[in-house]
């Protein structure tokens, strides 16, 4: 195991983190504090309680998975895709490093990014609400989990785009609407029958299910189905990634 | 002397069916210092390419100091630096810190004096704090050779590592590839300066639509296909060659004020003491006269030419 440059690639990425305090962490912190003003005060005082659970409360677990979750990919998909356009990228392919190694380096960045964005959300949003964590190792299993597999899919999409457009239309254009979809304002049993089936073709449903589970006990879908799905979108992003290794998909011509 | 790279049929095909390298076999000495010479488009960035690992060959093999660059990549990636053509470079870092990335990246522990060392040698100490979008051109490509350098590779690929830098760094860089080679470490160089190839070269290889069409020691390639001439300036103009030189194959300038020699420098006799007294006899007098030797972009020229 090459530790060293492990070590190189996940410091240079931690690096540009705190070069880019603002953007990284402050923007999001900002933008999920106006969805507690605005959702949380504004609207959700007009709201009843939710499964014993007041609106504002209720909200955290899935702003925290909508933050997380962009942030995810929007930070490994940068941290692959800007040395690819620069051209820089021919140091990390002519180095002796496996893709593990690679993972482990540019993934480790972007997950612990995404958990110190998630750390300081929770932070923030304890002083806007009461909040309590019944279940605190789950809820670390799923924050930990979430923000690895989707730093994994968006350095599958970092990878696979050949613009600055490509980069930025799955995150607009599918994770976005599925997550606003899937859970992050409202309990899915709170929809029509139909629309509660159609929900549980969505995957981030499951995500916001089991983390909302592990704050207040309650959930849409089982916890143990949660994980499940969690863990096989993992691995599932895990083999694409180390078949484009294997191949040189967009990599190595 | 022992290969350190052994390049064996190796051939690639791009995707779109562009054949940029067409069984290509080549041995590269340890310690040695290797000019890949060719026209643009010839093959010369793919073939590094390969051997570095970012782009993967179709057919045959490549190891370096023995070791497959396929499956045992680690151990060959770890001895190899390379300067891309390009110049790429990290935007936002710092000098220091993007040459301490590249150590790192090639599995080599944090090393300060090593690097304070390199970026010496290259004269980019006093930039060593300086972020890289802040420097000129030509200490971006020093940045890169740097990089290169970071990790104390055993062979450095240096890929058209003088394009469009001043005199300064061609003169620094030439010193850093001399002192390369004392410590033994192999060059490969590829270059559109053929002065540059003259200069450092131990042997040199010619490729041209992705095959090697020869492979020779510098010196022995300049003895071989280098002609040398003498040039007789003469005071006054002369109407014709007198016949009975003409087994010299002499050359008259237009002006037919010079008199051109071309000798064989490898002949027992060069002829030029015979030539100088028939022109005497001839009473053909000259009041100044110069030497010149084929250059090796003249060998270079010729041979890619022949080739088309």
């Amino acid at each position: 195991m090459n530790f060293h440059a492990i070590k190189a690639i996940y410091r240079y990425e931690m690096a540009r983190m705190f070069r880019t305090v603002v953007q990284s962490i402050v923007a999001p912190v900002l933008s999920t504090s106006l969805y507690f003003v605005i959702f949380g005060s504004a609207i959700g005082s007009r709201i009843t309680e939710i499964d014993g659970v007041s609106y504002g409360s209720f909200i955290v677990p899935g702003l925290i998975m909508l933050s997380i979750m962009t942030e995810s990919i929007s930070n490994s998909s940068f941290a692959i895709y800007f040395p690819k356009f620069t051209g820089t990228i021919f140091e990390v392919l002519s180095a002796p490093v496996s893709y593990v190694e690679v993972l482990l380096g540019y993934v480790g960045a972007a997950a612990t990014k995404s958990v110190i964005i998630g750390t300081i959300i929770l932070a923030t949003a304890s002083l806007f609400v009461d909040i309590e964590i019944a279940h605190p190792l789950i809820m670390i299993t799923f924050l930990l989990l979430t923000c690895i597999s989707f730093c994994l899919f968006g350095f599958i999409l970092g990878i696979w785009a050949t613009g600055w457009e490509k980069l930025t239309i799955v995150p607009i254009l599918v994770i976005m609407p599925l997550t606003f979809l899937g859970g992050t304002f409202y309990s899915i049993s709170m929809l029509p029958p139909i629309w509660q089936t159609i929900s549980l073709f969505n995957p981030v449903v499951y995500l916001i299910s089991g983390f909302r589970w592990s704050f207040y006990g309650n959930a849409d879908v089982s916890v143990v189905v949660s994980l499940a799905t969690t863990v096989g979108f993992l691995l599932f992003c895990l083999l694409v990634v180390r078949w484009i290794f294997k191949t040189g998909y967009r990599l190595r011509s | 002397m022992q290969a350190i790279i052994s390049i064996d049929g190796l051939s690639k095909t791009y995707d779109g069916g562009f054949k940029a390298l067409d069984n290509v076999s080549l041995e590269i000495d340890r310690g040695e210092i290797f000019a890949l010479l060719g026209p643009n488009g010839a093959g010369k960035t793919t073939l590094i390419n390969v051997v570095c690992g970012i782009v993967n060959g179709t057919a045959g093999t490549v190891t370096v100091d023995g070791h497959d660059i396929g499956s045992e990549y680690r151990h060959t990636r770890a001895m190899i630096g390379l300067v891309p053509q390009e110049m790429p470079t990290e935007s936002f870092e710092t000098v220091w810190n993007t040459c301490r990335f590249s150590r790192g990246l090639f599995g080599k522990p944090a090393s300060p004096e090593h690097l304070e060392k390199v970026l010496r040698s290259l004269s980019l100490w006093d930039k060593k704090d300086t972020i890289s979008m802040q420097l000129s051109g030509g200490m971006k490509r020093r940045v890169l050779i740097a990089k290169a350098l970071a990790h104390e590779p055993e062979v450095l690929f240096l890929d058209e590592p003088t394009a469009g830098v001043d005199v300064e760094l061609r003169q620094d860089m030439w010193n850093v590839v001399s002192k390369l080679r004392e410590q033994g470490v192999t060059v490969i160089l590829t270059t559109h300066y053929i002065e540059e190839a003259e200069q450092l070269a131990d042997r040199v290889g010619v490729i041209n639509h992705g095959e090697i069409i020869l492979i020779e020691e510098k010196d022995k390639l300049m003895r071989d296909l280098g002609k040398k001439q003498l040039v007789l300036n003469l005071p006054t103009a002369l109407a014709e060659i007198p016949s009975q030189l003409a087994s010299y194959h002499l050359e008259l300038s237009d002006d037919r004020h010079d008199l051109t020699y071309t000798y064989d420098t490898k002949r027992e006799r060069t002829g030029i003491t015979a030539l100088l007294g028939e022109l005497n006899a001839a009473g053909i007098h000259f009041n100044d006269l110069q030497t010149s030797q084929t250059s090796l972009e003249e060998i270079f020229v010729d041979l890619v030419k022949k080739d088309q």
